[in-house]
């Protein structure tokens, strides 16, 4: 986990009383697309400055020659030979789907 | 003022893998929209990803074939963007451990103008395995967008390379040299229309000696013209808004084709923040030694040794070795050609061994010698696939035929001209080189007596250009020559015919 911190450091500027200000947390949640009211901003704010003073707690802790892990979990991955074994589900899937035409999922127009 | 131009390339190459990457959807191209998008691609609730081993496998063979780095452990991040292919809200992808470090490219840059070719060697910073998203279609659907997850999950390896190129003609070479690369060595299609070899170009200018300026970055380019009309563009643009005393901003732009120009797509302030982060749901890739050693067993010669190996062991040219070698397609023709009836497989179980290939030396094994093989390849081969609108893999003709031919050609069976005949034939109808001489009645005479008498009717029957000759008008002989070809149908063995026609004529 240790190459992300420089990317939290930059994301929330740090104050040692407050890690977060409440337009940090207007920005996470407009990037996670979250519609939040400013009592929840709020409390949103207080909580993840918590996370953050816990952090800040380990990254106090020596791991000097210790080598930094990328999972909880000190095992490797799996891997699954190249075959396929998927058959076509479309009418299936897009039974529940909310609007379809010629096969294709519709949504509302997004052009960038 | 000296303007330099700084370019880096980070090309997408789709992975050849039957299914995608993290799940058994097939991968095929141009299947009815979703029928491939299964509850993996659409991300259902509950599905989780797991790796396809032929996807980390190809990773493996680039690396290999670039002298790169392979991490013995990598680790897939989540890429996190809204957009509607996207299904998940993120794209699985690598980010600061990617599967392949470290790697470099050598190019060979084309002559220009008046600038002799070059060759030049590209430094890879990464390549790293990542999903394709879905595809939009924004047309005519009652005001809404229509969305095709057939691709997304699609196995990619991204490709980065360094700024080290200093032109568009350099990184078109460089483009060029990695999509024959990916095919070489089976990794990906390398079928450009469809998509499977996308580029994205980062284009900065500054003065020689100076920092690197502020690069724009272009955008889904996928062919190599547009690759080379597009760069030449922005950095003409670059150059004049800092000679008009403006600034470059950061930014992504998009190429244009119809109006040949590069136009904002969004600026840095609009950038999306991806914020990776090491993905739960995938552990740790970690690649042995012996997977390594394993993976390396299988690969084929590489372009780089066989252009050696042409100019060291078959004695071609620098340049006749590089046409050669440009794709796995020619250079595999080419050695077929000239060992048309190996006694051992060429592939499979119990072949030759590639370095064994040219045991014959110069002649190869069937006394074919190298330099002809590649003159017709490099010649004809090549002009007639270049009139036809084809290329290697679907030359109408096989390397065994092509080298039949040449045995002939080299046995003395048939003339030059005799040779071009059976070409002829043999491409637009098909069928062997001996064959087609039987039926064509194409065999050389070469028995000598034939050809002195041959010689001898001539002679007697053209006595004044004979004292002509005799008396000092050297330029007759090609005359003779005319007309004994004519005499036998073209048929004479040319280089037996000048010999008895010089002595005979000297008297």
């Amino acid at each position: 986990m240790i190459p992300y911190w420089p990317y939290f450091n930059k994301v929330f500027a740090m104050s040692p009383t407050m890690f977060l200000a409440n337009a940090d947390v207007r920005k996470v949640a407009s990037l996670a697309r979250l519609a939040m009211s400013e009592a929840e901003i709020e409390t949103a704010r207080s909580q993840l400055s918590g996370i953050f003073a816990l952090i800040e707690e380990m990254q106090a802790v020596d791991t000097q020659g210790i080598e930094p892990m990328s999972h909880a979990q000190d095992v490797a991955q799996r891997l699954r030979e190249d075959v396929v074994t998927e058959t076509n589900q479309r009418e299936l899937f897009q039974a529940i789907a909310p609007q379809v035409e010629a096969g294709l999922y519709l949504v509302p127009q997004v052009i960038e | 003022m000296q303007w330099e131009i700084v370019i880096g390339l980070e090309v997408h190459a789709q992975l050849s893998t039957g299914s995608k990457i993290f799940c058994g959807a097939s991968t095929a191209f141009g299947a009815e929209p979703n029928t491939q998008a299964d509850a993996v691609s659409l991300a259902l609730p509950g599905v989780l990803p797991v790796l396809n081993r032929g996807a980390v496998e190809r990773a493996i063979r680039f690396g290999l074939a670039t002298g790169a780095h392979i991490a013995p452990r990598s680790v897939f991040a989540r890429k996190n963007y809204f957009y509607p292919d996207l299904p998940k809200g993120y794209q699985i992808s690598q980010f600061d451990l990617p599967v392949v470090g470290n790697g470099q490219l050598v190019i060979q840059v084309p002559a220009q103008d008046k600038s002799p070719a070059y060759e030049k060697v590209v430094r890879l910073t990464r390549a790293h395995l990542e999903e394709d998203a879905g595809k939009s279609l924004h047309e005519d659907f009652h005001g809404m967008t229509g969305i095709d997850l057939n691709r997304a999950g699609t196995p990619l390896l991204e490709i980065v390379s360094e700024p080290d190129m200093r032109s568009a003609a350099e990184a078109v070479a460089y483009a060029k040299a990695l999509h024959s690369l990916v095919r070489w060595i089976g990794i990906c299609d390398g079928n450009m229309q469809e998509g499977s070899f996308r580029c994205d170009a980062n284009v900065s200018v500054r003065r020689p000696g100076a920092p690197l300026g502020t690069r724009r970055e272009i955008k889904n380019l996928n062919s190599f013209r547009f690759l080379e009309q597009a760069i030449n563009y922005e950095a003409q643009w670059q150059i004049d808004t800092l000679v008009n005393g403006g600034a470059i901003h950061q930014a992504t732009v998009l190429f244009d084709p119809d109006k040949g120009e590069t136009r904002m797509m969004r600026s840095k302030e609009e950038a999306h923040d991806y914020r990776y982060f090491p993905d739960p749901d995938l552990l740790p890739l970690e690649i042995s030694e012996e997977w390594k050693a394993q993976v390396r067993a299988t690969l084929p010669e590489l372009p780089q040794a066989k252009q050696a190996r042409y100019v060291g062991e078959l004695g071609l040219s620098a340049y006749d070795a590089s046409i050669l070698t440009a794709s796995r397609e020619m250079a595999d023709f080419f050695e077929t050609a000239l060992n048309p009836s190996p006694t051992l497989p060429l592939s499979g179980e119990g072949a030759v061994p590639t370095p064994l290939m040219t045991r014959g030396g110069r002649e190869g094994f069937a006394g074919i010698e190298a330099k002809l093989c590649a003159n017709w390849l490099i010649g004809e081969v090549s002009a007639q696939l270049n009139r036809d609108g084809l290329d290697m893999a679907q030359c109408p003709i096989t390397g065994q035929q092509l080298g039949g031919m040449l045995q002939r050609i080299s046995d003395g069976t048939i003339s030059n001209s005799g040779a071009k005949e059976v070409f002829r034939t043999m491409w637009a109808e098909g069928g062997e080189t001996d064959a087609i001489i039987e039926s064509k009645g194409l065999k050389q005479v070469s028995d000598s007596g034939a050809i002195e008498a041959l010689v001898d009717e001539i002679i007697a029957a053209n006595s004044d250009k004979v004292a002509e000759y005799r008396s000092g008008k050297d330029k007759l002989f090609g005359f003779f020559v005319g007309l004994a070809m004519k005499a036998s149908k073209g048929k004479a063995n040319p280089a037996q015919l000048n010999e008895v026609l010089k002595r005979k004529l000297a008297g």
